[in-house]
Protein backbone atom coordinates (compact mmCIF):
# COMPACT_ATOMS: atom_id res chain seq x y z
CA UNK A 1 0.00 0.00 0.00
CA UNK A 2 1.32 3.42 -0.90
CA UNK A 3 1.90 5.85 1.88
CA UNK A 4 1.70 9.58 1.58
CA UNK A 5 5.31 10.19 2.66
CA UNK A 6 6.70 7.99 -0.09
CA UNK A 7 4.53 9.68 -2.67
CA UNK A 8 5.55 13.14 -1.50
CA UNK A 9 9.22 12.13 -1.43
CA UNK A 10 9.06 11.08 -5.08
CA UNK A 11 7.29 14.27 -6.08
CA UNK A 12 9.80 16.37 -4.15
CA UNK A 13 12.71 14.63 -5.88
CA UNK A 14 11.25 15.46 -9.28
CA UNK A 15 9.96 18.95 -8.53
CA UNK A 16 12.63 20.41 -6.27
CA UNK A 17 15.72 18.27 -6.67
CA UNK A 18 15.96 18.01 -10.46
CA UNK A 19 15.45 14.24 -10.60
CA UNK A 20 15.03 13.20 -14.18
CA UNK A 21 15.75 10.51 -16.72
CA UNK A 22 18.61 12.06 -18.64
CA UNK A 23 18.17 9.95 -21.71
CA UNK A 24 16.46 7.07 -23.40
CA UNK A 25 18.94 5.92 -26.02
CA UNK A 26 18.05 3.47 -28.73
CA UNK A 27 21.04 1.47 -29.91
CA UNK A 28 20.74 0.46 -33.56
CA UNK A 29 23.13 -1.85 -35.37
CA UNK A 30 24.04 -0.72 -38.88
CA UNK A 31 26.04 -3.83 -39.73
CA UNK A 32 23.37 -4.92 -42.21
CA UNK A 33 23.64 -1.56 -44.01
CA UNK A 34 27.22 -2.10 -45.20
CA UNK A 35 27.64 -1.62 -48.92
CA UNK A 36 30.53 -1.08 -51.33
CA UNK A 37 28.62 1.91 -52.64
CA UNK A 38 28.39 4.78 -50.17
CA UNK A 39 25.08 6.10 -51.49
CA UNK A 40 23.43 2.69 -51.16
CA UNK A 41 24.81 2.36 -47.63
CA UNK A 42 23.50 5.82 -46.69
CA UNK A 43 20.03 5.03 -48.02
CA UNK A 44 19.98 1.81 -46.01
CA UNK A 45 21.20 3.63 -42.89
CA UNK A 46 18.57 6.34 -43.19
CA UNK A 47 15.81 3.80 -43.77
CA UNK A 48 16.85 1.57 -40.88
CA UNK A 49 17.22 4.36 -38.32
CA UNK A 50 14.01 6.13 -39.24
CA UNK A 51 12.09 2.84 -39.18
CA UNK A 52 13.47 1.57 -35.88
CA UNK A 53 13.28 4.92 -34.10
CA UNK A 54 10.07 6.09 -35.69
CA UNK A 55 8.19 6.12 -32.38
CA UNK A 56 11.10 6.74 -30.00
CA UNK A 57 10.34 10.40 -29.26
CA UNK A 58 6.59 9.80 -29.08
CA UNK A 59 7.11 6.90 -26.70
CA UNK A 60 9.41 9.01 -24.49
CA UNK A 61 6.84 11.76 -24.30
CA UNK A 62 4.08 9.30 -23.43
CA UNK A 63 6.11 7.86 -20.56
CA UNK A 64 6.91 11.36 -19.31
CA UNK A 65 3.22 12.10 -19.14
CA UNK A 66 2.17 8.84 -17.56
CA UNK A 67 4.75 8.78 -14.78
CA UNK A 68 5.23 12.50 -14.40
CA UNK A 69 8.99 12.16 -14.74
CA UNK A 70 10.90 14.37 -17.18
CA UNK A 71 12.91 12.57 -19.85
CA UNK A 72 15.37 15.21 -20.99
CA UNK A 73 16.80 13.63 -24.14
CA UNK A 74 15.82 10.97 -26.62
CA UNK A 75 18.87 9.73 -28.46
CA UNK A 76 20.15 7.11 -30.85
CA UNK A 77 23.49 5.32 -30.90
CA UNK A 78 24.70 3.44 -33.95
CA UNK A 79 27.46 1.02 -34.93
CA UNK A 80 30.80 2.86 -35.26
CA UNK A 81 30.54 4.39 -38.72
CA UNK A 82 34.15 3.49 -39.60
CA UNK A 83 33.03 -0.16 -39.70
CA UNK A 84 30.34 0.74 -42.22
CA UNK A 85 32.20 3.30 -44.31
CA UNK A 86 35.26 1.06 -44.69
CA UNK A 87 33.50 -0.98 -47.39
CA UNK A 88 33.05 2.02 -49.67
CA UNK A 89 36.64 2.80 -50.58
CA UNK A 90 37.41 6.35 -51.62
CA UNK A 91 34.02 7.73 -50.53
CA UNK A 92 33.86 10.75 -48.25
CA UNK A 93 32.82 9.63 -44.74
CA UNK A 94 31.12 13.01 -44.17
CA UNK A 95 28.33 11.67 -46.38
CA UNK A 96 27.49 9.26 -43.56
CA UNK A 97 27.47 12.07 -41.01
CA UNK A 98 25.02 14.04 -43.14
CA UNK A 99 22.83 10.95 -43.47
CA UNK A 100 22.79 10.54 -39.68
CA UNK A 101 21.84 14.22 -39.32
CA UNK A 102 18.98 13.76 -41.77
CA UNK A 103 17.81 10.72 -39.80
CA UNK A 104 18.07 12.68 -36.51
CA UNK A 105 15.91 15.46 -37.99
CA UNK A 106 13.30 12.99 -39.22
CA UNK A 107 13.07 11.13 -35.90
CA UNK A 108 13.23 14.32 -33.83
CA UNK A 109 15.91 12.94 -31.52
CA UNK A 110 18.37 15.20 -29.68
CA UNK A 111 21.53 13.38 -30.73
CA UNK A 112 22.87 10.48 -32.75
CA UNK A 113 26.16 9.08 -31.49
CA UNK A 114 28.44 6.72 -33.35
CA UNK A 115 30.54 8.70 -35.81
CA UNK A 116 33.22 6.56 -34.28
CA UNK A 117 36.19 4.31 -34.75
CA UNK A 118 37.79 1.74 -32.44
CA UNK A 119 41.54 1.96 -32.97
CA UNK A 120 43.04 0.84 -29.66
CA UNK A 121 45.44 -1.56 -31.35
CA UNK A 122 45.76 0.01 -34.77
CA UNK A 123 43.92 1.50 -37.72
CA UNK A 124 41.91 -0.81 -39.95
CA UNK A 125 40.48 0.13 -43.32
CA UNK A 126 38.30 3.21 -43.08
CA UNK A 127 39.47 4.29 -39.61
CA UNK A 128 41.96 6.95 -40.71
CA UNK A 129 39.60 8.38 -43.32
CA UNK A 130 36.86 8.67 -40.71
CA UNK A 131 39.10 10.25 -38.07
CA UNK A 132 40.46 12.78 -40.56
CA UNK A 133 36.91 13.73 -41.56
CA UNK A 134 35.78 14.43 -37.98
CA UNK A 135 36.39 18.22 -37.97
CA UNK A 136 34.31 18.69 -41.10
CA UNK A 137 31.64 16.17 -40.03
CA UNK A 138 31.13 17.91 -36.67
CA UNK A 139 31.08 21.29 -38.34
CA UNK A 140 28.46 20.53 -41.00
CA UNK A 141 26.14 18.61 -38.64
CA UNK A 142 24.40 19.75 -35.49
CA UNK A 143 23.28 16.67 -33.61
CA UNK A 144 25.93 14.11 -34.46
CA UNK A 145 28.49 12.99 -31.87
CA UNK A 146 31.81 11.35 -32.49
CA UNK A 147 34.02 9.14 -30.35
CA UNK A 148 37.33 7.38 -30.87
CA UNK A 149 38.64 4.59 -28.65
CA UNK A 150 42.44 4.89 -28.54
CA UNK A 151 43.30 2.45 -25.78
CA UNK A 152 42.20 -0.48 -23.67
CA UNK A 153 43.50 -2.52 -20.74
CA UNK A 154 43.84 -5.48 -23.10
CA UNK A 155 45.45 -3.77 -26.08
CA UNK A 156 47.44 -0.91 -24.59
CA UNK A 157 47.38 2.61 -26.00
CA UNK A 158 47.68 3.40 -29.69
CA UNK A 159 49.93 6.46 -29.44
CA UNK A 160 49.70 7.16 -33.17
CA UNK A 161 45.98 7.62 -32.68
CA UNK A 162 46.59 9.74 -29.57
CA UNK A 163 48.92 12.02 -31.55
CA UNK A 164 46.38 12.26 -34.37
CA UNK A 165 43.49 13.08 -32.02
CA UNK A 166 45.39 16.10 -30.67
CA UNK A 167 45.40 17.51 -34.18
CA UNK A 168 41.77 16.56 -34.85
CA UNK A 169 40.52 18.22 -31.66
CA UNK A 170 42.40 21.42 -32.46
CA UNK A 171 41.09 21.45 -36.03
CA UNK A 172 37.52 20.77 -34.86
CA UNK A 173 37.75 23.83 -32.63
CA UNK A 174 39.22 25.97 -35.40
CA UNK A 175 36.53 25.15 -37.96
CA UNK A 176 33.78 25.87 -35.44
CA UNK A 177 35.48 28.93 -33.88
CA UNK A 178 32.53 31.11 -34.92
CA UNK A 179 30.12 28.80 -33.03
CA UNK A 180 31.70 28.67 -29.54
CA UNK A 181 34.15 26.03 -30.80
CA UNK A 182 31.29 23.53 -30.51
CA UNK A 183 33.02 20.85 -32.61
CA UNK A 184 35.18 19.28 -29.89
CA UNK A 185 32.27 19.40 -27.40
CA UNK A 186 30.76 16.63 -29.54
CA UNK A 187 33.95 14.56 -29.66
CA UNK A 188 35.20 12.11 -27.04
CA UNK A 189 38.49 10.21 -26.96
CA UNK A 190 38.13 7.02 -24.93
CA UNK A 191 40.17 4.34 -23.28
CA UNK A 192 38.10 1.20 -22.53
CA UNK A 193 34.99 2.63 -24.21
CA UNK A 194 31.78 0.86 -23.12
CA UNK A 195 29.70 -0.47 -26.01
CA UNK A 196 26.30 0.21 -24.47
CA UNK A 197 26.74 3.72 -23.12
CA UNK A 198 23.58 5.84 -23.50
CA UNK A 199 25.31 9.15 -22.67
CA UNK A 200 26.64 11.61 -25.23
CA UNK A 201 28.98 12.50 -26.70
CA UNK A 202 30.50 9.04 -26.28
CA UNK A 203 27.55 6.80 -27.17
CA UNK A 204 27.96 4.20 -29.89
CA UNK A 205 26.38 0.81 -30.47
CA UNK A 206 29.12 -1.78 -30.10
CA UNK A 207 29.46 -4.63 -32.58
CA UNK A 208 28.62 -7.19 -29.86
CA UNK A 209 25.26 -5.60 -29.07
CA UNK A 210 21.90 -6.87 -30.39
CA UNK A 211 20.30 -5.46 -33.54
CA UNK A 212 18.32 -2.90 -31.58
CA UNK A 213 17.96 -2.17 -27.88
CA UNK A 214 16.93 0.47 -25.37
CA UNK A 215 19.42 1.85 -22.84
CA UNK A 216 18.52 4.34 -20.16
CA UNK A 217 20.68 6.91 -18.40
CA UNK A 218 19.42 8.28 -15.10
CA UNK A 219 20.50 11.45 -13.36
CA UNK A 220 19.91 13.04 -9.97
CA UNK A 221 22.87 14.73 -8.25
CA UNK A 222 20.40 17.10 -6.55
CA UNK A 223 18.58 14.20 -4.89
CA UNK A 224 21.80 12.79 -3.48
CA UNK A 225 22.92 16.20 -2.24
CA UNK A 226 19.69 16.89 -0.41
CA UNK A 227 19.68 13.38 1.11
CA UNK A 228 23.14 14.07 2.55
CA UNK A 229 22.06 17.51 3.72
CA UNK A 230 19.60 15.89 6.12
CA UNK A 231 22.45 14.14 7.99
CA UNK A 232 25.02 16.81 8.85
CA UNK A 233 26.59 14.74 11.63
CA UNK A 234 26.58 11.27 10.07
CA UNK A 235 29.94 9.53 9.80
CA UNK A 236 31.14 8.35 6.38
CA UNK A 237 29.87 4.77 6.81
CA UNK A 238 26.39 6.11 7.44
CA UNK A 239 26.76 8.58 4.61
CA UNK A 240 27.70 5.80 2.19
CA UNK A 241 24.53 3.99 3.24
CA UNK A 242 22.39 7.07 2.67
CA UNK A 243 23.88 7.52 -0.81
CA UNK A 244 23.27 3.84 -1.60
CA UNK A 245 19.61 4.07 -0.62
CA UNK A 246 19.13 7.20 -2.69
CA UNK A 247 20.91 5.70 -5.71
CA UNK A 248 18.66 2.66 -5.38
CA UNK A 249 15.53 4.79 -5.64
CA UNK A 250 16.83 6.79 -8.60
CA UNK A 251 17.85 3.67 -10.46
CA UNK A 252 14.53 1.92 -9.86
CA UNK A 253 12.96 4.73 -11.78
CA UNK A 254 15.39 4.27 -14.65
CA UNK A 255 14.62 0.57 -14.64
CA UNK A 256 10.87 1.25 -14.75
CA UNK A 257 11.18 3.73 -17.62
CA UNK A 258 13.51 1.45 -19.57
CA UNK A 259 11.25 -1.57 -19.14
CA UNK A 260 8.22 0.46 -20.16
CA UNK A 261 9.94 1.95 -23.23
CA UNK A 262 11.18 -1.46 -24.28
CA UNK A 263 7.66 -2.89 -23.99
CA UNK A 264 6.07 0.00 -25.90
CA UNK A 265 8.63 -0.07 -28.71
CA UNK A 266 8.92 -3.85 -28.90
CA UNK A 267 12.70 -3.61 -28.53
CA UNK A 268 14.79 -5.49 -25.93
CA UNK A 269 15.86 -3.58 -22.83
CA UNK A 270 19.65 -3.29 -22.64
CA UNK A 271 20.99 -1.58 -19.55
CA UNK A 272 20.50 1.20 -17.03
CA UNK A 273 23.46 3.51 -16.75
CA UNK A 274 23.53 4.63 -13.11
CA UNK A 275 25.37 7.85 -13.64
CA UNK A 276 25.01 11.00 -11.61
CA UNK A 277 24.98 13.42 -14.51
CA UNK A 278 24.99 17.09 -13.55
CA UNK A 279 23.47 19.98 -15.50
CA UNK A 280 24.21 23.69 -15.17
CA UNK A 281 20.82 24.12 -13.40
CA UNK A 282 20.82 25.20 -9.78
CA UNK A 283 20.79 22.16 -7.48
CA UNK A 284 21.96 19.68 -10.10
CA UNK A 285 25.67 19.62 -9.36
CA UNK A 286 28.04 16.78 -8.44
CA UNK A 287 30.51 19.32 -6.99
CA UNK A 288 27.81 20.42 -4.54
CA UNK A 289 27.43 16.83 -3.30
CA UNK A 290 31.14 16.75 -2.48
CA UNK A 291 30.81 20.11 -0.75
CA UNK A 292 27.80 18.88 1.20
CA UNK A 293 29.96 16.00 2.39
CA UNK A 294 32.21 18.54 4.08
CA UNK A 295 34.59 20.13 1.59
CA UNK A 296 34.68 23.91 1.49
CA UNK A 297 35.14 23.86 -2.28
CA UNK A 298 35.30 21.02 -4.76
CA UNK A 299 38.92 20.55 -5.78
CA UNK A 300 40.46 21.01 -2.35
CA UNK A 301 42.38 18.20 -0.63
CA UNK A 302 40.00 15.36 0.16
CA UNK A 303 38.02 15.74 -3.07
CA UNK A 304 39.36 12.53 -4.58
CA UNK A 305 38.46 10.52 -1.46
CA UNK A 306 34.97 12.01 -1.28
CA UNK A 307 34.38 11.33 -4.96
CA UNK A 308 35.66 7.76 -4.66
CA UNK A 309 33.16 7.06 -1.91
CA UNK A 310 30.31 8.73 -3.78
CA UNK A 311 31.05 6.82 -6.97
CA UNK A 312 31.23 3.48 -5.20
CA UNK A 313 28.07 4.04 -3.16
CA UNK A 314 26.12 5.07 -6.27
CA UNK A 315 27.11 1.81 -7.97
CA UNK A 316 26.33 -0.37 -4.96
CA UNK A 317 22.91 1.20 -4.52
CA UNK A 318 22.09 1.06 -8.21
CA UNK A 319 23.18 -2.49 -8.92
CA UNK A 320 20.39 -4.13 -6.98
CA UNK A 321 17.80 -1.78 -8.42
CA UNK A 322 18.39 -2.78 -12.00
CA UNK A 323 18.34 -6.06 -13.89
CA UNK A 324 21.34 -5.06 -16.01
CA UNK A 325 23.75 -2.26 -15.26
CA UNK A 326 26.09 -0.98 -17.92
CA UNK A 327 27.44 2.03 -19.72
CA UNK A 328 29.60 4.30 -17.64
CA UNK A 329 27.77 4.08 -14.31
CA UNK A 330 29.25 6.42 -11.71
CA UNK A 331 29.58 10.12 -11.09
CA UNK A 332 30.28 12.44 -14.01
CA UNK A 333 32.48 15.48 -13.54
CA UNK A 334 32.00 17.60 -16.66
CA UNK A 335 33.30 21.04 -15.70
CA UNK A 336 31.20 23.30 -17.94
CA UNK A 337 27.98 21.41 -17.14
CA UNK A 338 28.25 21.65 -13.37
CA UNK A 339 27.64 24.94 -11.54
CA UNK A 340 29.77 23.86 -8.56
CA UNK A 341 32.70 22.82 -10.76
CA UNK A 342 32.57 26.14 -12.63
CA UNK A 343 32.70 28.07 -9.34
CA UNK A 344 35.57 25.91 -8.12
CA UNK A 345 37.58 26.65 -11.27
CA UNK A 346 36.78 30.35 -11.10
CA UNK A 347 37.92 30.65 -7.50
CA UNK A 348 41.16 28.88 -8.34
CA UNK A 349 40.59 25.68 -6.36
CA UNK A 350 39.96 23.19 -9.14
CA UNK A 351 42.74 22.54 -11.64
CA UNK A 352 43.22 20.09 -14.49
CA UNK A 353 45.74 18.14 -12.41
CA UNK A 354 43.20 17.69 -9.61
CA UNK A 355 40.53 16.72 -12.12
CA UNK A 356 42.90 14.13 -13.52
CA UNK A 357 43.30 12.59 -10.07
CA UNK A 358 39.52 12.60 -9.66
CA UNK A 359 39.08 10.71 -12.91
CA UNK A 360 41.01 7.79 -11.44
CA UNK A 361 38.15 7.13 -9.02
CA UNK A 362 35.01 8.15 -10.88
CA UNK A 363 33.41 7.20 -14.16
CA UNK A 364 34.59 8.82 -17.37
CA UNK A 365 37.37 11.40 -17.30
CA UNK A 366 38.38 14.93 -18.22
CA UNK A 367 35.03 16.08 -19.49
CA UNK A 368 33.97 19.43 -20.97
CA UNK A 369 37.18 21.19 -20.07
CA UNK A 370 37.92 24.42 -21.87
CA UNK A 371 41.61 25.20 -22.48
CA UNK A 372 43.36 28.19 -24.07
CA UNK A 373 43.02 28.38 -27.86
CA UNK A 374 46.77 28.48 -28.41
CA UNK A 375 47.33 25.07 -26.74
CA UNK A 376 49.61 22.90 -28.85
CA UNK A 377 48.32 19.76 -30.54
CA UNK A 378 50.95 17.74 -28.70
CA UNK A 379 49.77 19.01 -25.32
CA UNK A 380 46.20 17.94 -26.14
CA UNK A 381 47.55 14.53 -27.15
CA UNK A 382 49.56 14.29 -23.94
CA UNK A 383 46.46 15.07 -21.86
CA UNK A 384 44.68 12.27 -23.73
CA UNK A 385 47.64 9.93 -23.13
CA UNK A 386 47.61 10.64 -19.38
CA UNK A 387 43.90 9.89 -19.15
CA UNK A 388 44.17 6.77 -21.29
CA UNK A 389 46.99 5.53 -19.05
CA UNK A 390 44.79 5.93 -15.96
CA UNK A 391 42.02 3.97 -17.67
CA UNK A 392 44.31 1.27 -19.02
CA UNK A 393 46.08 0.59 -15.73
CA UNK A 394 42.96 0.76 -13.57
CA UNK A 395 40.73 -1.32 -15.88
CA UNK A 396 38.20 1.47 -16.15
CA UNK A 397 36.74 3.75 -18.76
CA UNK A 398 38.40 7.11 -19.11
CA UNK A 399 37.73 9.77 -21.67
CA UNK A 400 38.80 13.21 -22.74
CA UNK A 401 36.44 15.85 -24.06
CA UNK A 402 38.48 19.00 -24.17
CA UNK A 403 37.67 22.22 -25.99
CA UNK A 404 40.41 24.58 -27.17
CA UNK A 405 38.73 28.02 -27.02
CA UNK A 406 40.11 29.64 -30.15
CA UNK A 407 41.14 33.24 -29.51
CA UNK A 408 40.64 32.95 -25.76
CA UNK A 409 43.05 32.66 -22.87
CA UNK A 410 42.93 31.78 -19.19
CA UNK A 411 40.40 33.79 -17.20
CA UNK A 412 37.87 34.08 -20.02
CA UNK A 413 34.72 31.96 -20.30
CA UNK A 414 33.34 30.07 -23.26
CA UNK A 415 29.53 30.11 -23.22
CA UNK A 416 27.84 27.10 -24.81
CA UNK A 417 24.35 27.47 -23.37
CA UNK A 418 21.85 24.67 -22.78
CA UNK A 419 22.97 21.41 -21.20
CA UNK A 420 26.60 22.10 -22.12
CA UNK A 421 26.72 25.17 -19.87
CA UNK A 422 29.70 27.51 -19.83
CA UNK A 423 33.35 26.70 -19.39
CA UNK A 424 36.03 28.88 -17.79
CA UNK A 425 39.29 28.59 -19.74
CA UNK A 426 41.63 26.50 -17.56
CA UNK A 427 45.38 26.74 -17.47
CA UNK A 428 47.57 23.99 -18.88
CA UNK A 429 51.30 23.43 -18.40
CA UNK A 430 53.25 25.12 -21.18
CA UNK A 431 56.29 22.84 -21.08
CA UNK A 432 56.65 20.73 -24.22
CA UNK A 433 55.72 17.07 -24.49
CA UNK A 434 56.12 17.05 -28.27
CA UNK A 435 59.03 14.63 -28.44
CA UNK A 436 57.24 12.03 -26.33
CA UNK A 437 54.01 12.28 -28.35
CA UNK A 438 55.76 12.29 -31.73
CA UNK A 439 57.55 9.03 -31.00
CA UNK A 440 54.31 7.24 -31.91
CA UNK A 441 53.93 3.46 -31.59
CA UNK A 442 52.00 1.70 -28.86
CA UNK A 443 52.20 1.70 -25.09
CA UNK A 444 51.99 -2.02 -24.25
CA UNK A 445 49.11 -3.33 -22.16
CA UNK A 446 49.91 -3.64 -18.44
CA UNK A 447 50.99 -6.92 -16.85
CA UNK A 448 47.66 -7.46 -15.11
CA UNK A 449 45.85 -7.55 -18.47
CA UNK A 450 47.32 -10.99 -19.07
CA UNK A 451 44.65 -12.96 -17.27
CA UNK A 452 43.89 -15.93 -19.50
CA UNK B 1 -4.18 -0.01 -13.17
CA UNK B 2 -4.17 2.91 -10.79
CA UNK B 3 -2.94 6.48 -10.76
CA UNK B 4 -2.05 8.69 -7.81
CA UNK B 5 -3.37 12.24 -7.76
CA UNK B 6 -1.65 14.52 -5.24
CA UNK B 7 -2.80 18.00 -4.40
CA UNK B 8 -0.72 20.39 -2.32
CA UNK B 9 -1.38 24.06 -1.65
CA UNK B 10 -3.45 26.60 0.23
CA UNK B 11 -6.73 25.23 1.55
CA UNK B 12 -10.00 26.48 0.08
CA UNK B 13 -13.60 25.34 -0.27
CA UNK B 14 -14.34 22.51 -2.69
CA UNK B 15 -10.90 21.23 -3.69
CA UNK B 16 -11.82 17.59 -3.13
CA UNK B 17 -15.12 18.07 -4.97
CA UNK B 18 -13.45 19.60 -8.01
CA UNK B 19 -10.72 16.96 -8.24
CA UNK B 20 -13.11 14.06 -7.81
CA UNK B 21 -15.51 15.72 -10.26
CA UNK B 22 -12.85 15.55 -12.96
CA UNK B 23 -12.18 11.90 -12.10
CA UNK B 24 -15.86 11.11 -12.55
CA UNK B 25 -15.93 12.98 -15.85
CA UNK B 26 -13.20 10.69 -17.21
CA UNK B 27 -14.72 7.57 -15.62
CA UNK B 28 -11.76 7.14 -13.29
CA UNK B 29 -12.98 5.49 -10.09
CA UNK B 30 -11.69 6.98 -6.82
CA UNK B 31 -10.63 4.08 -4.58
CA UNK B 32 -8.90 5.83 -1.69
CA UNK B 33 -8.40 9.35 -0.35
CA UNK B 34 -5.99 10.57 2.33
CA UNK B 35 -6.14 14.22 3.16
CA UNK B 36 -4.89 16.59 5.83
CA UNK B 37 -4.90 20.30 6.48
CA UNK B 38 -1.92 21.54 8.47
CA UNK B 39 -1.76 25.25 9.24
CA UNK B 40 -3.74 26.16 6.16
CA UNK B 41 -1.72 23.84 3.89
CA UNK B 42 -3.91 21.34 2.14
CA UNK B 43 -2.34 17.99 1.22
CA UNK B 44 -4.29 15.22 -0.42
CA UNK B 45 -3.44 11.93 -2.02
CA UNK B 46 -6.07 10.18 -4.07
CA UNK B 47 -5.86 6.72 -5.60
CA UNK B 48 -7.91 6.32 -8.75
CA UNK B 49 -8.60 3.28 -10.87
CA UNK B 50 -7.81 4.21 -14.46
CA UNK B 51 -8.43 0.87 -16.15
CA UNK B 52 -11.91 1.80 -17.39
CA UNK B 53 -11.17 5.40 -18.26
CA UNK B 54 -13.15 7.02 -21.04
CA UNK B 55 -10.12 8.71 -22.62
CA UNK B 56 -6.36 8.79 -22.73
CA UNK B 57 -4.43 9.05 -19.44
CA UNK B 58 -2.63 12.17 -20.61
CA UNK B 59 -5.97 13.99 -21.07
CA UNK B 60 -6.79 13.43 -17.38
CA UNK B 61 -3.31 14.47 -16.37
CA UNK B 62 -3.46 17.68 -18.46
CA UNK B 63 -6.88 18.51 -17.08
CA UNK B 64 -5.66 18.10 -13.48
CA UNK B 65 -2.62 20.29 -14.14
CA UNK B 66 -4.89 22.96 -15.60
CA UNK B 67 -7.15 22.79 -12.54
CA UNK B 68 -4.09 23.17 -10.33
CA UNK B 69 -3.05 26.30 -12.19
CA UNK B 70 -6.57 27.69 -11.95
CA UNK B 71 -6.78 27.14 -8.18
CA UNK B 72 -3.16 28.02 -7.43
CA UNK B 73 -2.42 24.48 -6.25
CA UNK B 74 0.18 21.96 -7.24
CA UNK B 75 -1.62 18.91 -8.66
CA UNK B 76 0.30 15.88 -9.94
CA UNK B 77 -1.25 12.89 -11.65
CA UNK B 78 1.15 9.99 -11.94
CA UNK B 79 0.89 6.27 -12.61
CA UNK B 80 1.25 4.34 -9.32
CA UNK B 81 4.05 2.17 -10.75
CA UNK B 82 6.58 4.94 -10.27
CA UNK B 83 5.95 5.00 -6.52
CA UNK B 84 5.79 1.23 -6.22
CA UNK B 85 9.05 0.72 -8.05
CA UNK B 86 10.85 3.42 -6.10
CA UNK B 87 9.66 2.52 -2.62
CA UNK B 88 8.90 -1.22 -2.73
CA UNK B 89 11.35 -4.03 -3.35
Amino acid sequence: MLNVYDVLETIRMIQNECLDIRTITMGISLLDCISGDADTACTKIYDKITKKAENLVKCGEKIEKEYGIPIINKRISVTPIAMISAAAKGADPVKYALTLQKAADTCGVNFIGGYSALVQKGFSAGDLELINSIPEALSVTKNICSSINVGSSKAGINMDAVALMGKIIKQSAQVTADRQCIGPAKLVVFCNAPEDNPFMAGAFHGPGEPDCEINVGVSGPGVVRSAIEKYPDADLSELANIIKKTAFKITRMGQLVGAKASEMLGVPFGIVDLSLAPTPAVGDSVAHILEEMGLETCGTHGTTAALAMLNDAVKKGGVMASSHVGGLSGAFIPVSEDAGMIDAVNNGTLSITKLEAMTAVCSVGLDMIVVPGDISEETISAIIADEAAIGMVNNKTTAVRIIPAIGMSEGQTLEFGGLLGSGPVMSVCDKSCAKFINRGGRIPAPMHSIKN
Amino acid sequence: MRAVVTVIGKDSVGILAKVSGICAEYNANVTDVTQSVLQDVFAMMMLVDISAMSSDFSALSDRMTALGEELGLSIHTMHEDIFNSMHRI
